[in-house]
């Protein structure tokens, strides 16, 4: 065996110049950093579905409506009357056979039979050709001579704030805010226990609320990066406008992250493995993927199901969000959705806490 | 320091578990301070539920434990601030660099030896800035045992820290435990290696099924087999029929002490083996016995543990 030159021990050296809390913070952001992944699905995602939805439901000039007119006698002056509406209306004259098929289809949304009897056919349960059979009959009656008799006149409005990108942007934090906050501490924390390691480190004198600690100041950290990276987006790509006040944007996003922060800490408090969390957080996080209002309106929903909406805690955060950014709300405007989020956030927290599996 | 003190001793432990196992039942023991002590059993025996226990990381069904003169119940920051632990498995951050984890864990203790100074204890300063991930099996190892010395412990807790590592890792491994024992530091180990119990305990217990089943010197226990050296033969016709052997006129002849079957022969202690051995052969050519094989080899813990059990280590 070589001899070693002995190691001096050095009892009672000084404590180093960082606190543990800080080595835990410092700890869990390498580890973030240093995992592809887990950056994609946290700041990249997010825009890429921002990109895909805003291309999807882009702000498209007004579509004419596609008509087929049967073949027949009345047929050419049909499409004679119809021509000076083109850019609303689409007309070709087809067979009977055809402009039957077509409308079932859906290639075309009314079909006019010119009569007499002058006989539309299209499906009224489609509000598209509830729409072509009005512009339709109007267009045809004005040609053969009817008169309004109160003249109008049509002005286009379509703002910044009332698209569907500016709805959507606000939501698209909201669900980043919670998916983030949930995986990025219920599963971590389960990836730990499973790998003994807060076993091992409870072996040492560090103090739990350290451990725990470490996760909320790295999900408030977090929501500094998150949030205005997906703003900043929505208004370059989509000039899609802050309307209130940055900082209210602010606090909100840390007020959400804490309160799915909790409820994260909550998911993972007993659950063993990863597999097990993994589910436990799909069946918290899917009813307020679906019905908190991400990607359509919550009142959409029947009024019966409202209360329960409003208090889960997507809800609560995407209407405070919408407010504050696509209405200049203030605090007191949004102070009912602050409250539900400070008490989903207290009460998940003190259950974890309460509930929390060490070893 | 008092050789004498008790760095550690617990009395009566019983640790059943909910499904109605008992992993350790009734178990006495006294650490010394200063001393290396190693707990020997096979998979299963309770030693890693004994030394969670005596960690403070498990509760006790009923016994008592005292670390350091100390109690869990009152004292347990105390106490973490003066023990080093090496679990049996712990799995490190795959991505944090040796350095980061070694200067993680530091941060913990309020008083403890500096990273840089640990690593070189361990010879892993060439990896400081590895991540975990990088390491090989014996690295990661040291590294475990790092984050333990990183405390500046008066008391070491090893469990199993050489299990899987090639035979230059665990030479390695030893080396870093000496060096801590020449500091008149006290250490708890749990092993089923015997060479490693042999050459780093000062004193070894046996547990068996949750039971101490013998304690002493390494050599003292393998004194109580009868005799420092081992016989094994094996007889032409098998164990059971034509290679069989009278066990207990075997046992009777000079410096043979006790005999036992083996897998397919016999095994028995000698003392003094130019005595045993002759008379062996001579007894075999009077009853017409012909040996297959024999070889002589010095007895080890191994034995000692088959002699109390009549089970090997690792069964």
């Amino acid at each position: 065996m070589t001899e070693r030159a002995r190691t001096p021990p050095t009892p009672g050296a000084p404590r180093p110049t960082r606190s543990a809390l800080t080595e835990l913070t410092l700890a869990r952001f390498r580890l973030f950093f240093r995992e592809p992944s887990a950056v994609f699905w946290t700041f990249g995602f997010p825009i890429v579905l921002a990109i895909a939805l805003g291309i999807a439901f882009r702000n498209r000039p007004p579509e004419p409506v596609r008509v087929a007119v049967e073949e027949g006698a009345g047929a050419p002056t049909t499409l004679a009357h119809l021509a000076p509406a083109s850019d609303r209306i689409k007309a070709v004259v087809e067979s009977a056979e055809d402009a039957h098929r077509d409308l079932r289809v859906g290639k075309v949304t009314l079909v006019v039979v010119p009569g007499p009897p002058r006989t539309y056919l299209f499906d009224p349960t489609r509000p598209q050709a509830r729409l072509a059979r009005l512009l339709v009959d109007d267009q045809l009656q004005r040609a053969e001579g009817r008169a309004d008799p109160t003249p109008t006149a049509d002005r286009a409005v379509t703002e910044p704030g009332a698209r569907y990108i500016d709805f959507l942007v606000p939501g698209l934090v909201g669900l980043t805010l919670m998916s983030s906050s949930m995986w990025g501490i219920g599963y971590v924390i389960v990836e730990l226990r499973t790998k003994k390691l807060v076993k091992r480190m409870l072996a040492t004198p560090m103090r739990r609320g350290d451990f725990l600690l470490s996760f909320v100041v790295m999900r408030a950290a977090f929501v500094l990066v998150e949030v205005p990276v997906l703003l900043a987006f929505g208004w370059l790509a989509f000039d899609v406008r802050l309307s209130g006040s940055p900082l209210l944007v602010l606090g909100v996003s840390i007020l959400g992250a804490l309160a799915f922060a909790g409820l994260g800490l909550l998911v993972a408090s007993r659950a063993q493995n990863t597999q097990t969390v993994g589910g436990l957080m799909n069946l918290v996080m899917m009813p307020m993927f679906v019905g908190s209002g991400v990607f359509f309106s919550a009142s959409n929903f029947p009024d019966a199901m409202q209360p329960f909406l409003r208090v889960l805690p997507l809800t609560a955060l995407n209407d405070a969000l919408r407010a504050v950014v696509n209405e200049g709300a203030g605090v007191a405007a949004i102070g009912p959705q602050l409250l539900v989020l400070v008490v989903c956030g207290v009460v998940s927290f003190a259950a974890a806490l309460k509930m929390f599996r060490w070893l | 320091m008092n050789g004498a003190a008790s760095a550690l001793r617990c009395r009566a432990l019983v640790k059943r578990y909910d499904g109605g196992v008992t992993a350790v039942d009734g178990l006495d023991l006294e650490v010394h301070a200063g001393e290396c002590f190693g707990l020997l059993g096979p998979n299963g025996a309770g030693k890693t539920t004994t030394v969670e226990i005596l960690e403070g990381l498990l509760g006790p069904t009923s016994g008592d434990v005292e670390v350091l003169g100390m109690r869990w119940s009152t004292h347990e920051r105390a106490l973490r601030e003066r023990l080093g632990v090496s679990l049996q498995q712990t799995h490190l951050p795959d991505r944090l660099s040796v350095g980061e984890i070694l200067t993680l864990f530091r941060s913990f203790f309020a008083r403890g030896r500096s990273p840089d100074e640990v690593l070189r204890a361990v010879s892993l300063e060439e990896k400081r800035g590895a991540w975990y991930d990088k390491l090989s099996g014996g690295q990661k190892q040291r590294l475990a045992v790092a984050c333990a010395l990183v405390g500046d412990p008066e008391l070491l807790f090893l469990d199993e820290p050489t299990t899987g590592l090639d035979p230059q890792s665990r030479l390695q491994l030893w080396d870093v435990v000496e060096e801590f024992k020449k500091d008149g530091r006290t250490v708890l180990i749990t092993t089923h290696y015997m060479d490693e119990a042999e050459r780093l305990c000062d004193r070894v217990g046996i547990v068996d099924r949750g039971k101490l089943i013998a304690l002493g010197t390494p050599r003292e226990l393998i004194a109580s087999l009868g005799g420092q050296e081992v016989i094994e033969v094996t007889l032409a016709g098998g164990a059971h029929g034509e290679g069989s052997l009278d066990e207990a006129a075997a046992a009777a002849l000079p410096g043979v002490h006790g005999v036992r079957r083996v897998a397919d022969g016999f095994a028995m202690a000698a003392d003094p083996l130019h005595v045993a051995l002759p008379a062996l052969v001579d007894h075999l050519r009077a009853v017409g016995k012909t040996l297959d094989h024999l070889s002589t080899r010095h007895a080890s813990l191994e034995d000692v543990f088959v002699s109390l059990t009549g089970r090997h280590l690792r069964d």
